[in-house]
């Protein structure tokens, strides 16, 4: 029997609705909005303009950064506005829209096929740097600089995480069924990148269809596939080292100070991708589901793709949705519109009813502490949200490790109370970088 | 378009998470009031008429109280959901059946208005408020509440004096006898077929309540296993006839330790929210329990000392935080 961490809950995981559904390539829509910041890092700045013909893998907007990603273009077709659009992460961003011309034509070079053996790490770091390559998790950071660590970090461990701990979400689930050869080869061209022998797919035990699948691809490996205990955070990186490599990682430090590396199982899909078939990162698996949806279904989908077109391809509503969001319920962003384009953090988008979302007036605390027993973290996060009603922000940092919070919403989900808890710890947290933004400048000055 | 109208295209947006499990306070309330059913309905059986109009004199005052109260604040009416009532029955319960019933009034005045609005409402209090109800009362009228009078019911009461102060005054050989064995004394103990106040006596209901509100996650276990079995250790070890002498199991069942334990020392809003506080709250109610009752002038000490270990949960939480993870690198 695997320890689980401390802490966490268990909510109706809802996977029903798509579990069992194979990944669909979706309709190619008629115009695709891309948006240049599709990362955590420096964004991007568009190389093409309003009436340009691009191709399918173009790179559109590129950066010098090297904490950046480039991004391609999707479809071919004619470049019809370079704009600000609604962005589902940063509210708005500068976004390029191709219009589809039903060619679905590759830019000259793509496909290729390549033996990863034969490449050194330094070309296929640059293979997957410009292949716009980011975690498909939903954290987006780009990926040849997780592969880059420093060279005092002696990494040892290489973490493939298929946890899909959020309610909802089958993409990762229906990769691992479906293209078990690629994460196979993906896997090994990141352990030959990171130069690690120990390697673990960690899956929760909800999915085991998917850990028989994978532990049949990786026989044979220093690979170690693992069924461990479902509960949410699983997916968390800090929460699966733990569980599979029993290692802590410190308050403040990175999962490399560890010595382990952890990737999603999408990231590694298109690691394959583009290493193997030089094709970037212009579509991804995302699940539409939702009580909402008519039809829910994992779809191959375009980057760029609006979620109007990408739940139409699901034969749209059967009742008003009251939230819809990108991600999963726990950590996704909720939206206010449809015309909000599919990027490369997008794992699933998700319709709730009112039913699902069982929000509620929020009352006093009550201090029945279970906030507390379900905090993976180990905090008061009781004690957090009172802090942060009461603008006591900085008492909140001081005395209450308030940074230390992951915001996985758990202490929310269990309140009896209604408390908006991690709501106000994401304000404590921003009005003391707030403060401290203030004092720096002051001692610039 | 899909064929469902969108009113304005619009959405609800609020940041993550956006699901909440199906949990609420009132849902709580009235589980702990449903777990105290099977001893109260017992108590109106074991002590007839007069227990029922206790019972509820202190529930249905106490939720009276709370909507004048929060009508005059001018806050929101929250009567239904449980918390009030909660009070008042806890209250009722801790009170001998044949006090007057503009006493247990008065009692849910003290508990609602004074420990409980006064201090904000309900989880900002610092004390149980039945306690303190109980507490005022016990000051103001010594004498009703401490009158244990045989009343007509179905189940035979053997004394008319409760079995901790036979011990306290006649010692316990005395109490024994008064059983006619020691274990007549256990069984009556268990069922409930003794005197004392109205919802204390039986403990295999009680016990029966509190194991529900476990289950159900609404009490923690920790607080009633390390509380009565601190009374069971020390009441042993500290016995009449010099060390181990002396009778856990009578001390475990006996007074409203049973009930304090798992209804009173289990109340949210007043103990420490860490388990490791718990545990330490837990442990000086139930030495301090055992002090009072035998070193103390009264016989009984279960509802002073939740009241004091209230006192101190403020000091506990703040030196009892989590370990937060990644601390231990």
């Amino acid at each position: 029997m695997i320890k689980s961490f401390r802490g966490g809950i268990h909510p109706n995981d809802n996977k029903r609705y798509t579990a069992g559904k194979s990944i669909e390539i979706a309709i190619l829509p008629s115009k695709v909005i891309i948006p240049v910041r599709q990362h955590i890092g420096a964004p991007c700045s568009p190389i093409v303009a309003k009436g340009d013909l691009v191709k399918k893998g173009q790179v559109i907007a590129s950066s010098e950064a090297f904490v950046s990603s480039p991004v391609h273009a999707s479809l071919s077709g004619v470049v019809t506005d370079v704009n600000e659009y609604p962005h589902p992460v940063f509210g708005k961003c500068l976004s390029i829209v191709i219009e589809n011309d039903g060619k679905d034509e590759w830019i000259e070079g793509i496909p290729v096929e390549r033996d990863f053996e034969k490449l050194n790490d330094n070309e296929i770091k640059d293979i997957i740097k410009e292949a716009g390559i980011v975690g498909m998790g939903g954290a987006t950071f780009p990926t040849h600089v997780k592969l880059s660590p420093p060279k005092e970090k002696k990494i040892d461990t290489l973490i493939i995480n298929a946890a899909e701990c959020e309610p909802f979400l089958t993409a990762d689930h229906r990769m691992m069924l479906e293209y078990s050869e690629k994460i196979v080869t993906g896997v090994k061209i990141v352990m030959k990148v990171l130069g690690v022998q120990k390697g673990y797919v960690g899956i929760e035990d909800n999915k085991p269809d998917a850990v028989s699948i994978m532990q049949k691809a990786f026989q044979g490996t220093t690979v170690e596939v693992v069924a461990i205990p479902t509960k949410y955070p699983q997916g968390a990186e800090k929460m699966l080292i733990k569980v599979l490599a029993d290692r802590e990682v410190p308050s403040g430090s990175l999962p490399m100070d560890v010595g382990v590396v952890v990737q999603n199982v999408g990231t590694i899909v298109a690691i394959y991708d583009a290493v193997i078939k030089g094709i970037p990162l212009i579509q991804r698996v995302t699940t539409i589901s939702g009580s909402a949806v008519k039809e829910p279904k994992n779809l191959l989908l375009r980057l760029g793709t609006t979620f109007k077109d990408a739940i139409d391809s699901c034969g749209g509503f059967v009742e008003p949705p009251a939230k819809i969001i990108m991600g999963g319920p726990m950590m996704g962003f909720a939206q206010s519109n449809l015309d909000i384009s599919i990027i490369k953090g997008v794992s699933g988008i998700l319709a709730l009813n009112e039913k699902d979302i069982n929000t509620g007036t929020q009352s006093p605390c009550i201090r029945c502490g279970k906030c507390v027993s379900v905090c993976p973290c180990g905090l008061n996060p009781s004690m957090l949200s009172i802090l942060g009603e009461k603008d006591m922000y900085e008492e909140a940092k001081l005395e209450q490790n308030l940074f230390d919070c992951a915001e996985c919403g758990s202490c929310v989900y269990v309140c009896p109370a209604k408390r908006n808890i991690v709501q106000y710890i994401r304000y404590s947290k921003m009005k003391n970088n707030a403060d401290a933004a203030k004092k720096k400048e002051a001692l610039v000055k | 378009m899909s064929e469902i109208k969108l009113q304005d295209n619009l959405f609800t947006i609020s940041t993550s998470p956006h699901i909440r499990a199906d949990a609420s306070i009132s849902k709580i309330m009235w589980t702990v009031n449903l777990a105290l059913a099977p001893a109260a309905l017992f108590a109106i059986y074991h002590f007839g008429i007069p227990a029922l109009i206790i019972l509820l004199a202190g529930s249905l005052s106490a939720v009276g109280f709370e909507y004048i109260v929060q009508k005059l604040r001018k806050k929101p009416i929250t009567i239904t959901d449980g918390s009030a009532f909660l009070t008042g029955l806890l209250l009722a319960m801790c009170l001998p059946p044949a006090i007057p019933a503009y006493m247990a009034i008065i009692g849910s005045f003290i508990a609602i208005v004074i420990a409980k609005h006064s201090m904000g409402g309900l989880g900002y209090n610092i004390f149980n408020p039945a306690h303190i109800g109980r507490a005022a009362l016990m000051v103001s009228w010594p004498i009703a509440m401490t009158t244990w009078t045989t009343l007509s019911g179905k189940v035979d009461v053997v004394s008319s004096a409760t079995p901790l102060s036979i011990l306290k005054l006649d010692g316990y050989d005395k109490l024994i006898s008064t059983f006619g064995s020691a274990p007549q004394m256990y069984k009556a103990m268990l069922i409930g077929a003794r005197n004392g106040s109205i919802g204390e006596t039986s403990t295999i209901l009680l016990m029966l309540g509190g194991i529900y509100l476990i289950y159900k996650g609404y009490a923690n276990w920790v607080v009633p296993v390390f509380m009565i079995g601190t009374v069971g250790i020390l009441t042993w070890i500290c016995g009449p006839a010099g060390l181990f002498s002396g009778d856990p199991l009578f001390h475990m069942m006996a007074g409203g330790l049973i009930i304090g334990a798992f209804f009173m020392a289990t109340d949210m809003v007043t103990i420490p929210i860490t388990k490791k506080g718990q545990i330490i709250f837990a442990i000086g109610a139930g030495a301090l329990t055992v002090l009072i009752r035998l070193k103390g002038g009264y016989p009984e000490g279960v509802c002073y000392s939740i009241l004091l270990m209230n006192a101190v949960t403020p000091l506990i939480d703040r030196f009892m935080k989590p370990v937060k993870f990644g601390a231990r690198g």
